[in-house]
């Protein structure tokens, strides 16, 4: 059996763990999105959380991904279920880029852009609202594009946990010492990555026409 | 502005010293009055000081000795925020937001103070007559003007909610010569029909001299004279001659 009959065969159940692929990978970025901006922002605002919060979420980034899937099993409520799991583990290796590129892309907004808003007598949230997230959005969206494309590729090791998606395929045709399964489930990982750093890509260059 | 005459001093800055938390000082007593109408210049060299005294004007800075008076009253019992917005203030060009359009930028103040639309778009079209820009810009962004268009949309966004007072920082600094003239002429048109209180920082003493009513020179922190220019090219404190001398003695001729 060639590649492409193995395709045809089995489309549906392809189809299938490509959509709990996109669901693992689209819920954990839209949680890291909700965290990891208003941390990036907070830490603008309180330069003492700068430290602790970027080394909390370079440490993160630093565990092993199957380590990490491993360290959150005995978690309540979490670990009883392997999508719970695999979504907390993908936001928060998520976090990193999001976090950090929503405080540099604030702190690259030209100073004298601020000390007019702010001589002019702008609040702090009307600064923040009209001035610096406006202007910091196309390297925010770069952040959001880095962790997406991120989670698409670690989010194919959530099936060793039993959480689904496409790498399914890549552990059965491990197992299975079958090449033509594993491809299965890398091609499409791969085409998902590619859809999702050129769609973010070209937001990115829209957003960031300043 | 309706008020009754005063003639309490605009600004006053009494025995104001700045320094940074590294303990550099960046001014050192200042004592300084700015009377209703005038346009004080303040003029010296990179690093004198002259920027830091704007800044604490509108409260961008804290003193750290001394207190500096608005309108009579101690800046750290201003609110912040409506002290700001009485105050015009023009940096060189970059201080526009490159994401707003010409016209938004100008009605930055009114929106920030909630002024009804129609009353903000009337508003935005008179300024930008009175700065000579031509209303269709109002729809362009910053980076699709000149340097001088720019400089006027910052003009007319300072004084787009009509404040007494103006702080200008070298405004006219990044122009080219001749549009630095054309601005420098319109800004004294502009000044003899407003009568504003302006506070405008340069180190080019001929802008000082054509602008002034009065010039504050600055070195190294300190205040060293305040004159009207016609006094002020006279004067036979080193610092100033030095400064006038270095501008070449054809100033004398032209201040007179």
């Amino acid at each position: 059996m060639n590649f492409w009959q193995f395709i045809l065969q089995n489309h549906t159940e392809i189809l299938e763990l490509t959509l709990e692929h996109l669901w693992l990978v689209a819920i954990s970025t839209v949680l890291a999105v909700l965290i990891g901006i208003p941390l990036g922002i907070l830490i603008t605002r309180r330069p003492a959380l700068n430290k602790p919060v970027l080394g909390a979420a370079n440490v993160i980034q630093t565990i092993p991904s199957l380590a990490l899937f491993g360290f959150l099993l005995p978690a309540p409520w979490i670990g009883a279920r392997a999508d719970r799991l695999a979504i907390l583990a993908l936001t928060l290796y998520a976090l990193l880029p999001l976090i950090r590129n929503t405080y540099t892309g604030i702190k690259g907004v030209d100073r004298a852009i601020i000390e007019a808003g702010r001589g002019m007598g702008m609040t702090d949230s009307q600064l923040l609202w009209q001035v610096e997230l406006p202007l910091a959005l196309g390297v925010i969206i770069a952040g959001v594009r880095v962790a997406t494309v991120i989670s698409v590729g670690l989010a194919t090791i959530a099936a060793a946990i039993g959480a689904g998606g496409l790498g399914e395929y890549i552990f059965r045709g491990l197992a299975m010492v079958n090449d033509q399964v594993i491809l299965a489930g890398a091609i499409p990982a791969a085409i998902l990555a590619l859809l999702a750093d050129v769609s973010l890509g070209w937001l990115e260059k829209r957003l960031s026409a300043h | 502005m309706n008020d009754p005459p005063d003639h309490r001093p605009v600004i006053q800055f009494q025995n104001v010293s700045y320094c940074l938390e590294n303990g550099l000082e960046l001014l050192h007593n200042l004592t300084l009055e700015v009377e209703r109408g005038e346009t004080l210049v303040l003029l010296g060299r990179s690093g004198s000081g002259k920027t830091t005294t704007l800044k604490l004007i509108n409260h961008l800075l804290s003193p750290s000795a001394g207190e500096v008076l608005v309108d009579g009253r101690s800046i750290r019992d201003w609110d912040l925020i409506r002290l700001r917005r009485m105050i015009g203030y023009v940096i060189q060009e970059v201080g526009l937001f490159p994401h707003f359009t010409v016209e938004r930028n100008i009605a930055l103040v009114p929106q920030l103070e909630r002024w009804p639309a129609e009353r903000i778009s009337q508003r935005v079209q008179e300024l930008l007559r009175l700065v000579g820009l031509d209303p269709q810009l109002a729809s362009r962004h910053p980076r699709e003007l000149s340097g001088g268009q720019r400089q006027r949309v910052g003009v007319a966004r300072a004084l787009a909610a009509d404040p007494p007072i103006l702080l200008m920082d070298e405004p006219f600094g990044a122009l080219d010569p001749i549009t630095r003239a054309q601005l420098q002429r319109e800004f004294l048109a502009l000044q003899n029909r407003l009568r504003k209180t302006v506070v405008f920082v340069t180190h080019d003493l001929r802008e000082a001299l054509l602008l002034g009513t009065r010039i504050a020179m600055m070195e190294a922190g300190r205040l060293v004279t305040a004159q009207t220019p016609a006094y002020f090219v006279q004067s036979t404190e080193p610092m100033v001659a030095a400064y006038v001398h270095a501008f070449g003695t054809d100033l004398k001729r032209g201040a007179s």
